[in-house]
């Protein structure tokens, strides 16, 4: 059983429902990622698993609990992380105090999330002192992934982390999201940079229209012509 | 060349008549802007109640100092109102509280613009303005007490055998000394406490804050009690120096716009660097400088004229046109406020 | 039947109701007490109008009212007041000196800050370019203004005016409030919202401590007594035998009963009555002709093309943005007239007082209570902002003696002498401020769109 299960998710802003019934599932210490074309509900999706949504429909459990009823600052608390696509971090804000607002919610110890953090990310503790609105688009989501694991979360979720950086700054992130994964943490990416998502991905959904179009594992996806064809351009 | 004592002459007429007025100005002008900067920071709008909230804050210190006068309480040499103070702040604060739950939390709720912010801010003010009136008059209200003097001109006089005097007036010490503190208070819990950390990182970016956990209920409310804070305190320094008229605290409100905007809105710096801006272009404008230039020019070229470069009566027009060159110029402000 | 829907009906309804109350106050107080409540409503449903095109067509936040109403002020001295002959041969040259220096200087600073281009300096080279300007405008200024104010200071020490028709003014102050306008508009449009009231809000305070302070131009804190009016004064009528024979004529029944020598009497009163209600008949007659002008226009143009895409900007700029609409400059255009339309009521408004008195002008009279009237009657409805004009200025003027009364029945259980009840009587006026705002936040919170709601696409 994985450890976050959305069932027959149904749901959207107010108006016709954008996720019609679709089923995501992450273990822990599993990499999964939603691939799909513009508008499939990918976001969505993660919004519906924070609670940011109006669900119709479904079920969402977490370890096993129904967490449908939380508010989303609720379902942080009970160890879901995110990191949303843009405007992820507190640019005015040095990089250690973002990370220190990541665990707002936490009232014991935390500077040895602080060190863990800083050994998943060197870089991000040489420059700890340096506002995060001056690091470069790497740094930044480094900040950003960062500032999501101070909850500790045994979830993790990603919108787009790879969104407007270069190839290379996108290989060394997907490096630091398996260190991530390491760590025995589920983590949930929506990924538009989808051949090499799912090249790193233990699981990979394709959604379109709100449905469940093909699961599968990543090497799985990568390798079935319909897939190819229609979402990962030949 | 001038003698050495007429430069030092001249020295001592400007630190009388232009740095320490410009000073102790620019010291109450910071705080009303740091007011201003906050609640634009947190709520984002440009609260046009803010002088008002001031006059209010001065009004119940006020009322409170005159009961403990009546009671013969007093603060040694140090005016009665500053015993008075944390009372008004209480006070003002309660009332800030109220009219946020009864007239801004609704608009927060349907996510209303700012510019409506600003109208129902406007709403506050009229509400404020007619209280303030209603209970205490329109009329100038004097009450400091205690010592007026650390040094008077004439003792300063006698003392170096100079020409010129410099008076140093309690309010003027009491107003700077205050503001450092208050200041430093304000930047150590902005910078080191887990609440003041959340302050900023809210203002910085809401909804990334809203999903750290951060409530934005409680960091609302502390806005608004700093605000209390800084507007009584303002409004008491600035009755202290000079005297306590309603009007006059609407009208500062031009000053402490420009202050806060020429800094940077939202940028608790940014506001002090513009309320010192400001107080020193206004009173070093409208001073009269032939007096100090008689002393430091050959005789033969000595003034016949006031030698004012604008007069006090336009002292708006200073923040105002310091307001539209930053706006022209550099519209962010000074420290790149997080606006346009 | 379409015409009995409530929302056709609305506004004969409402204005029913403010027609009836100017009637009881005619009736139970008087009719010229009646009249002069209706000819300053006219004015404030004037300035309203103007304050709507700016925020109900555009969403611009103008606090700057005051000073666009105090500049067609000063346009009604200006245009109406005989010219001080001696005063501008005594300093007429010098100020004109000054203003030349000051147009051609300004005119000369742009240019150099354009020529400098990248080199170094740019910035500090303007900026004493442009206090040099300043010094030698001061040259000529300083003794022209000292010169013009010696001449006979008791009654004139001012240049005086064009010595024109009064009603030219109006025109005038429309200009004069447009030109202010455009200088406001161009350096703050563009930027946030708020920008625009904080510069309004400094503008207003400069141009009345301009009015109050420069005794040449309009005498200041002096004031100007005495402007020329549009329509007869009331001691000429009195002594015009039309007016006597119609008002006569009119009472023809009262007088027929009475004796000789008490029909004179009762005449003559009856006259002076007439006459004043004569006047202010002649000033409303003048003012509704404005109003109606003003309105229909302002109907037409919000109907029309460019209305429609000044709407679209205000209710989603992006898009309208992304469709090529030129938003800064509509936003100008419609700051320009409203403010221009402001001016008019300005001058109005000085021309029914008969005199100019920069020292009244105070921010909370002239700029936040037309706010309240915008807000109530409706932001974006040409009729709802007359509606509020009418309704707010009544209530302004009533809300003081039911104020006064109220703390009358209020403290009638105190000593009469105590300080409370004294303190409490004085300050009663005061409560009309409070009332103001509450209405304010009340309308803003229950009914956003006003009483006359804007009908279509504005939420």
């Amino acid at each position: 059983m994985s450890y976050l299960v959305g069932k027959d998710l149904c749901g959207g802003y107010g108006g016709p429902d954008i996720l019609k019934g679709c089923d995501i599932e992450v273990g822990k210490g599993e990499v999964v990622v939603i691939v799909g074309p513009n508008g499939a509900g990918k976001s969505t999706a993660m919004k519906a698993f924070l609670g940011m949504l109006q669900m119709t429909g479904g079920s969402i459990t977490l370890g096993g609990e129904d967490i449908m009823s939380l508010s989303p600052q609720q379902r942080i608390r009970a160890g879901i992380g995110f990191v949303p696509q843009t405007h992820n971090v507190f640019t005015g804000m040095s990089v250690e105090e973002n990370l220190e607002m990541g665990a707002f919610i936490r009232d014991d110890d935390i500077s040895g999330t602080l060190e863990e953090i800083y050994q998943l990310f060197p870089i991000l503790k040489e420059k700890r002192l340096q506002a995060a609105g001056e690091l470069s688009g790497g740094q930044r989501q480094q900040v950003a992934v960062g500032r999501a694991m101070m909850t500790k979360p045994s979830v993790l979720m990603l919108d787009e982390p790879t969104a407007g950086v270069s190839p290379i700054v996108m290989d060394e992130l997907f490096d630091r999201i398996l260190e991530v994964r390491a760590k025995n943490v589920a983590v949930l990416m929506v990924e538009q940079n989808a051949r090499q998502a799912l090249q790193i991905a233990d699981k990979g959904y394709v959604l379109v229209m709100g449905e469940n179009r093909f699961t599968g594992t990543g090497a799985e996806l990568l390798a079935d012509d319909d897939v190819r064809k229609s979402f990962l351009g030949g | 060349m001038p003698e050495f004592i007429d430069i030092l002459n001249a020295l001592v007429l400007m630190t009388n008549y232009v740095i320490l007025p410009a000073l102790t100005y620019g010291s109450q002008l910071a705080l009303g802007a740091l007011g201003v900067t906050l609640v634009f920071g947190i709520l984002r709008f440009s609260n046009f109640a803010h002088g008002d909230t001031m006059a209010f804050g001065a009004m119940v210190t006020i009322l409170i100092t005159w009961w403990f006068q009546s009671l013969g309480l007093s603060f040694g040499p140090l005016p009665t109102a500053l015993l008075a103070l944390p009372f008004g702040i209480a006070v003002t604060a309660v009332f800030l509280l109220f009219t946020d739950r009864f007239v801004y939390k609704h608009y927060r709720g349907i996510g209303a613009k700012p510019i409506t912010f600003v109208m129902v801010s406007v709403g506050v003010m009229f509400i404020m303005n007619g209280l303030v009136r209603f209970v205490i008059g329109p009329a100038d209200q004097r009450f400091a007490d205690g010592a007026r003097f650390i040094f008077k001109a004439r003792e300063f006089k006698e003392y170096t055998g100079l020409a010129e005097g410099l008076a140093l007036r309690s309010s003027q010490v009491i107003t700077i000394v205050l503001a450092i503190i208050l200041v430093a208070a304000l930047f150590w819990f902005l910078q080191k406490t887990k609440t003041g950390k959340a302050m900023r990182a809210f203002s910085d970016n809401e909804n990334l804050a809203l999903l750290s956990g951060i409530d934005p209920d409680k960091i609302v409310r502390i806005t608004w009690i700093l605000a209390a804070i800084l507007a009584t305190v303002a409004g008491v320094l600035y009755g202290l120096d000079k005297s306590f008229k309603p009007f006059v605290y609407f009208q500062l409100l031009l000053p402490i716009f420009a202050a806060a905007i020429v800094g940077g809105l939202g940028k608790p710096i940014g506001a002090i660097a513009g309320g010192f801006i400001i107080a020193f272009s206004e009173v070093a404008i409208t001073y009269v400088y032939k007096k100090f230039l008689i002393y430091l020019l050959p005789e033969n070229l000595e003034p016949e004229s006031l030698m004012q470069l604008l007069a006090t009566e336009y002292k708006f027009a200073v923040s105002f046109v310091i307001l539209v060159l930053v706006l022209l110029v550099r519209p962010t402000g000074i420290f790149k406020g997080n606006v346009v | 039947m379409s015409l009995l829907k409530g929302t056709r009906l609305r506004p004969f309804i409402v204005f029913g109701i403010m027609a009836a109350l100017l009637t009881f106050v005619g009736i139970s107080q008087s009719w010229g007490v009646s009249l002069t409540i209706i000819n300053m409503c006219i004015i404030s449903a004037i300035m309203t109008l103007g304050v709507n095109i700016q925020w109900g067509y555009a969403g611009l936040f103008n606090v700057g009212i005051m000073g666009f109403c105090a500049l067609g002020g000063a346009a009604a001295v200006l245009v109406s007041k005989a010219p001080v002959t001696e005063a501008w041969s005594a300093g007429g040259a010098g100020m004109a000196l000054a203003l030349l220096c000051l147009v051609a200087g300004c005119c000369f600073v742009f240019i150099l800050n354009r020529k400098w281009g990248k080199r170094p300096f740019r910035t500090t080279v303007t900026f004493i370019a442009a206090l040099g300007v300043y010094f030698l405008a001061r040259h000529f200024y300083d003794p022209a203004s000292a010169a013009i104010e010696a001449v006979n200071p008791a009654k004139t020490g001012y240049l005086g005016g064009m010595g024109m028709p009064i009603i030219l003014s109006w025109i005038v102050g429309g200009l004069f409030a447009a030109g202010a306008a455009w200088l406001i508009g161009k350096v703050t449009l563009g930027l946030r919202t708020d920008y625009l009231a904080i510069a309004t809000l400094g503008i207003a305070e400069i141009i009345v401590a301009l009015l109050k302070n420069e005794d040449w131009l309009t005498r200041g804190a002096k004031n100007v007594t005495g402007l020329p009016r549009p329509v007869p004064f009331e001691l000429q009528l009195q002594q015009d035998s039309w007016f006597v024979d119609l008002v006569s004529r009119f009472n023809a029944d009262l007088l027929a009963g009475l004796a000789t020598d008490e029909r004179a009497a009762t005449l003559q009163s009856l006259v002076m009555d007439a006459s004043g209600i004569f006047v202010k008949l002649c000033y409303t007659g003048l003012f509704l002709m404005v109003l109606l002008v003003l309105f229909t226009l302002c109907q037409l143009a919000l109907n029309s093309p460019w209305g429609r895409m000044v709407r679209a900007i205000r209710d989603n700029e992006t898009a309208a943005a992304a469709m090529g609409k030129d938003i800064k400059g509509r936003h100008l255009q419609i700051f320009v007239l409203g403010s221009a339309v402001v001016g008019i009521a300005g001058a109005m408004m000085t021309t029914l007082d008969g005199q100019f008195t920069p020292g009244t002008y105070n921010p909370l009279r002239y700029t936040f209570l037309i706010w309240v009237m915008v807000i109530v009657g409706g932001s974006g409805n040409n009729l709802g902002s007359i509606l509020g004009g009418f309704l707010v200025w009544f209530i302004w003027i009533e809300a003081e003696p039911m104020g006064t009364w109220l703390m009358n029945v209020v403290t009638l259980g105190l000593d009469p002498a105590s300080a409370l009840k004294a303190h409490l009587l004085g300050s009663a006026q005061y409560m009309r401020l409070m009332v103001m705002g509450g209405v304010l936040l009340l309308v803003l919170r229950y009914s956003p769109g006003g009483i006359l709601a804007e009908k279509s696409g504005h939420k």
